[in-house]
């Protein structure tokens, strides 16, 4: 048994069957599959330890406190954050990045002031700074990708002034799986002092993610694309930006003292952890962490690498294919394959994968502007995870290659 | 011309020959080819049916009382579905298709194979047919 069959005999929905043949999942860009580890602490919280947290003396309120700010210390070190203080948990990326919108927005963007967002950025990392420049009357400007749908760092510089407040760019893109060099961009945006939010929803799927060396000023994931409960999630912000930012949501934790003439509000992380939390949801972040980990063995990659240059050399060799987000330096793109075949549609093909087991995924995956970019109205994309193997890389190349003629006829 | 039962229930003989899902998609396809072609100039906003994933496009034209239906899609296996439900409505009277319980698309087990999306779909293509005959009646 190889080292990705072993690691995936601790995820059970990969031995799943679908029309009675074997799951093949390569929808993990969507959701990753859980692991047992998550799986247990999920039920273990919900069925021994539920209480809410931080407030009550009894014991089940301190074992559920402990294992969520453990959580917290885990999620620190994982991403080498200064201060524990810094990692505020939300209910996924686009909460976290909807907790800056508002609450950054609030303090930091006035009329005229100048937000600078990716043109290839998920809807959930575009939408958010739409409506706060409506709100604010500020002005959204477009960083445009290029024909492989590669931002141009050379194009940065001139798009931001002194009346640039934030620069949202995804660590990975969801539809292209390039790695954006965002050392690179945070030093050009440093530079001109501004400050910079990376949408890290795949990126800490695939990457070793240090928010210190990467120098972000903001770092969103989500729990759900990194083996962890769904309804998780991450913002890492600098201390620096939370002390200054006003509270996003108010209630619960979150207060300080309550008084008919005013409140105050706890210190970090508290202030943006305002309601119940979701106790028994973010505690497996620690486990999925470790999950994480356990992938980035030698072994595991390798026969990742393997499947992902295969993948590509099969795809270049299908008539009529165009695959998006090419780059000759493979180190710079994850194993996720958007792409777009003549003659069949993506929904056609995505149908007919299903049905042979292959779950894939269709549309516009959140991100229009980027189809219109490419002057589609959708595409088809297979998005590995380390768990996947390469006879699943194969089976996959067979079903494609099946569903195609089925539809070319 | 076959009454609106018997032609419902070719559809399910039909359809139900095939045990295979795949096989039931190479149907659909083989369907979907053979619709007869759509205008471009048919192609509007106004005729799209809404919550499709694909684009769907419906015609409807009065003839001799009766409605006659034209449809496209760009993905070929809706196409076939389409081409499916108006292959049994279409030269029919809006009365007739409005006091339809259009039950026997739940017969052909098509609406458990796709996924909710796609199911979406379809009841949004059942839900403009049907709208469209009572706004004619």
């Amino acid at each position: 048994m190889t080292r990705v069959e072993k690691i995936r005999q601790e995820f059970p929905e990969l031995g799943e069957t679908v029309y009675g043949k074997p799951l093949v999942y390569l929808d993990n860009a969507a959701t990753s599959q859980r692991p047992l580890s998550v799986i247990r602490k999920w039920t273990e919280l919900s069925t021994k330890y539920n209480a809410n947290l931080h407030r009550a003396v009894h014991h089940l309120a301190a074992v559920a406190t402990e294992e969520f700010e453990a959580t917290r210390d885990a999620v620190q070190r994982y991403l080498n954050a200064e201060s524990r203080e810094e990692i505020i948990f939300t209910s996924g990326a686009t909460a976290s990045i909807n907790l800056v919108a508002y609450s950054y927005g609030d303090a930091f963007i006035h009329k005229g002031d100048e937000i600078v967002v990716c043109e290839a950025e998920h809807h959930s990392n575009l939408v958010p700074w739409q409506l706060l420049c409506e709100r604010k009357g500020a002005v959204l400007k477009v960083w445009r990708v290029d024909e492989q749908g590669r931002p141009d760092l050379s194009a940065l510089p001139a798009l931001l002034s002194s009346r640039t407040k934030l620069v949202c760019v995804a660590h990975i893109s969801n539809v292209l799986g390039l790695v954006n060099p965002v050392s690179e961009i945070v030093r050009i945006c440093h530079e001109r002092g501004c400050p910079v939010l990376v949408d890290g929803a795949q990126g800490i799927v695939h990457e070793r993610v240090d928010v210190r060396e990467m120098g972000c000023d903001f770092y969103a994931f989500s729990g759900h694309k990194v083996y962890a409960a769904p309804g998780t999630g991450v913002l890492y912000g600098r201390r620096e930006w939370l002390e200054q930012m006003p509270p996003f949501m108010a209630g619960g934790e979150m207060i300080g003292t309550v008084r008919w003439a005013g409140s105050t509000f706890a210190p970090l992380p508290q202030k943006f952890e305002a309601g119940t939390q979701n106790m028994a949801g973010t505690p497996t972040l620690r486990p999925a962490l470790e999950m994480a980990e356990a992938l980035r063995d030698p072994a595991v990659v390798a026969e990742g690498e393997r499947a992902k240059s295969f993948i590509i050399s099969e795809l270049h060799a299908i008539s009529g294919l165009r695959l998006y987000g090419e780059t000759e330096r493979l180190e710079e793109k994850i194993p996720l394959f958007s792409f777009s075949v003549e003659h069949c549609h993506h929904e056609d093909l995505a149908l007919i994968l299903d049905k042979m087991g292959v779950a894939v995924r269709s549309g516009q995956m959140c991100a229009e502007p980027l189809m219109d970019r490419f002057g589609v109205t959708g595409m088809l994309r297979a998005s590995f995870a380390p768990y996947n193997t390469f006879a699943e890389a194969e089976y996959f190349i067979k079903s494609l290659h099946r569903a195609i003629q089925m539809l070319r006829g | 011309m076959k009454t609106l039962q018997e032609a419902q229930a070719e559809v399910v003989e039909d359809f139900s020959m095939y045990d295979e899902w795949l096989d039931k998609y190479e149907y659909l396809i083989d369907l979907g080819r053979r619709l007869e072609p759509f205008p471009e100039s048919l192609k509007t906003d106004d005729r799209l049916i809404k919550g499709c994933q694909s684009r769907v496009w419906l015609d409807t034209t009065v003839e001799e009382g009766r409605l006659v239906f034209r449809a496209d899609s760009d993905a070929i296996i809706t196409k076939g579905i389409i081409s499916l439900l108006i292959g049994v409505y279409s030269g029919r009277s809006a009365r007739e298709i409005a006091e339809d319980d259009f039950s026997f698309v739940d017969r052909l087990g098509l609406r458990e194979n796709l996924s909710p999306t796609r199911a979406n779909g379809l009841a949004s293509m059942i839900e403009t047919i049907r709208a469209t005959a009572q706004k004619h009646c």
